[in-house]
């Protein structure tokens, strides 16, 4: 087992990446960053890693220099955030439709305006739909531990698309925690050579981002599609591999407490890591209170959250970002499409909490729980509450 | 004779839309964007072939008398052939609806 230590998050992050043995790194390492590229950087300079660091000019660039560098064959990795994600918008499409398997860490930050380097999801909720497979880790730990991962998703032959990895800006990436390291030996056990299915090779031409006249691009997006919801399976794969190598178990959805709730809050992110105090506090006092949270994010984990809540009367949601014009917010239209369709339908209560840096509380996270279970004995559901604003 | 891409279903589209055959954009028939097509009156015709020099999608070419055809799988309808015409010999002719 690997060494024990100390150490930033995102450093931890930036470290894992390393030792999965990446070829390529696409860096705009200016704000909005986290130390990853630049810790990147280190490894580079200082000969640990041989691999291409290419500083960009811009995120657009950073993300079509990473396209670049893994459709000639290498692993290519990446890191951004807030408006650095919101920059390589148009790009991100690409990836996936060009099936090239990038993974890219997003400490998840809020977006401007008013200008805000802080933690919420409003840059990756944005981002929902373009088609990578989407992780998220809820700790320093689980960071690292999910680099690698991400990279046998991503580049597994049933799968070959783009990966992102999501995590807590600051209160994650910034964070100082005791993580647990891999050793190189782990790292080449668990993740094998990269074997890309599609390469720029001048011996073996082939036409790369072409054209998709209406007679053919409906097909090619179905076929995307179909890709991204069938790389459920090589997740699961994938855990379970990493559980044997280091001992820690990952879920597509993980639950605390939630068995015999009464009732239940789904949340994303490392709010849960405050959440599960809050739960552990109420359950003291007999009140059978419990979470959901999804580790894949997508593609999404539909029969695993519908097993997850099971008969729970009553289900709570936090949003970290607001789908304007719209009184659910993106998190809340998830959950409610979630119960359309399944065989018990709980009541829902919806909660924004924790924008733009909002500090949350267990305090917070206690009076959230006891709201469901006010709800579940009898109080009205009512309109979204905006927890912790000043009104 | 590999399939035409265009009659692909969704199961059989090559991954990543990476074309492997040579000239498979030749399949892009994007001559249905037409809504005029160029008509040349041979009368007028000098077969001198500023048009097909200036056609931007290549798609002019002549037939056995040396006089000049729009290959209309390609030809948009974009009228520059009738626009630099010497002897002002090819009018643009609406589509049929």
């Amino acid at each position: 087992m690997g060494k024990r230590k100390g150490v930033e998050s995102s450093i931890a992050l930036a470290d894992s990446a390393a030792m999965c043995r990446i070829e390529a790194i696409a860096a705009y390492p200016i704000t909005p960053q986290t130390h990853i590229v630049e810790h990147l950087s280190e490894w580079v300079n200082d000969g640990h890693l041989e691999a291409e660091f290419v500083p960009v000019e811009s995120e657009h660039s950073a993300m079509s220099a990473a396209l670049g560098m893994s459709a000639v064959g290498a692993r290519t990795f990446t890191a951004t955030s807030s408006q650095g994600l919101a920059l390589m918008h148009e790009i991100l499409f690409i990836a996936p439709a060009m099936r090239l398997p990038v993974v890219m860490a997003v400490a998840n930050r809020s977006l401007s305006g008013p200008i805000s380097i802080w933690n919420d999801h409003s840059d990756i909720m944005t981002d929902r739909d373009i088609g990578w497979v989407q992780i998220f880790a809820e700790n320093g730990q689980e960071c690292f531990d999910l680099v690698p991962a991400c990279f046998r998703v991503a580049e597994d032959k049933r799968v070959v698309l783009p990966t992102i990895l999501n995590f807590d800006g600051f209160v994650v990436s910034h964070m100082i925690e005791p993580i647990e390291f891999w050793t190189q030996e782990q790292f080449d056990a668990y993740l094998p050579p990269f074997d890309p299915q599609i390469k720029l090779d001048v011996r073996k031409p082939v036409a790369m981002g072409a054209v998709g006249i209406p007679e053919i691009y409906y097909e090619a997006r179905l076929a995307q599609q179909n890709a991204l919801l069938n790389a459920k399976a090589v997740v699961v794969e994938a855990f379970a591999e990493l559980e044997k190598m280091v001992g820690r178990k990952y879920n597509l959805v993980e639950t605390y407490k939630a068995d015999d709730a009464d009732a239940i809050l789904y949340l994303m992110g490392s709010l849960s890591e405050t959440a599960m105090t809050a739960v552990d506090n109420l359950r003291k006092q007999g009140k059978k209170v419990g979470l959901v949270r999804p580790r894949l994010w997508r593609p999404f984990p539909t029969e695993e959250l519908v097993a997850a809540f099971g008969n729970v009367p009553v289900v709570g949601v936090c949003d970290r970002a607001l789908a304007f014009g719209h009184e659910h917010h993106m998190v809340a239209q998830e959950i409610r499409a979630l119960f359309y369709d399944a065989p018990h339908r709980p009541k829902l209560v919806e909660f924004v909490i924790g924008l733009g840096g909002r500090d949350v509380t267990i305090g917070d996270m206690e009076h959230i729980l006891n709201r469901l279970l006010e709800v579940k004995n009898g109080a009205p559901v009512g309109p979204v509450e905006y927890v912790g604003v000043r009104k | 004779m590999a399939k035409n891409p265009m009659e692909l279903k969704w199961q059989e589209i090559p991954l990543g839309f990476v074309w492997h055959q040579p000239k498979s954009s030749l399949n892009n028939h994007t001559g249905s964007w037409r809504s005029e097509r160029p008509i040349w009156d041979e009368q007028h015709c000098i077969r001198c072939g500023v048009c097909a020099l200036f056609c931007p999608e290549a798609c002019i070419r002549t037939d056995e008398r040396g006089y000049f055809h729009a290959d209309l799988d390609y030809c948009k309808g974009c009228s520059i052939c009738a626009h630099e015409c010497w002897t002002g010999c090819i009018k643009m002719k609406p589509e049929e609806a």
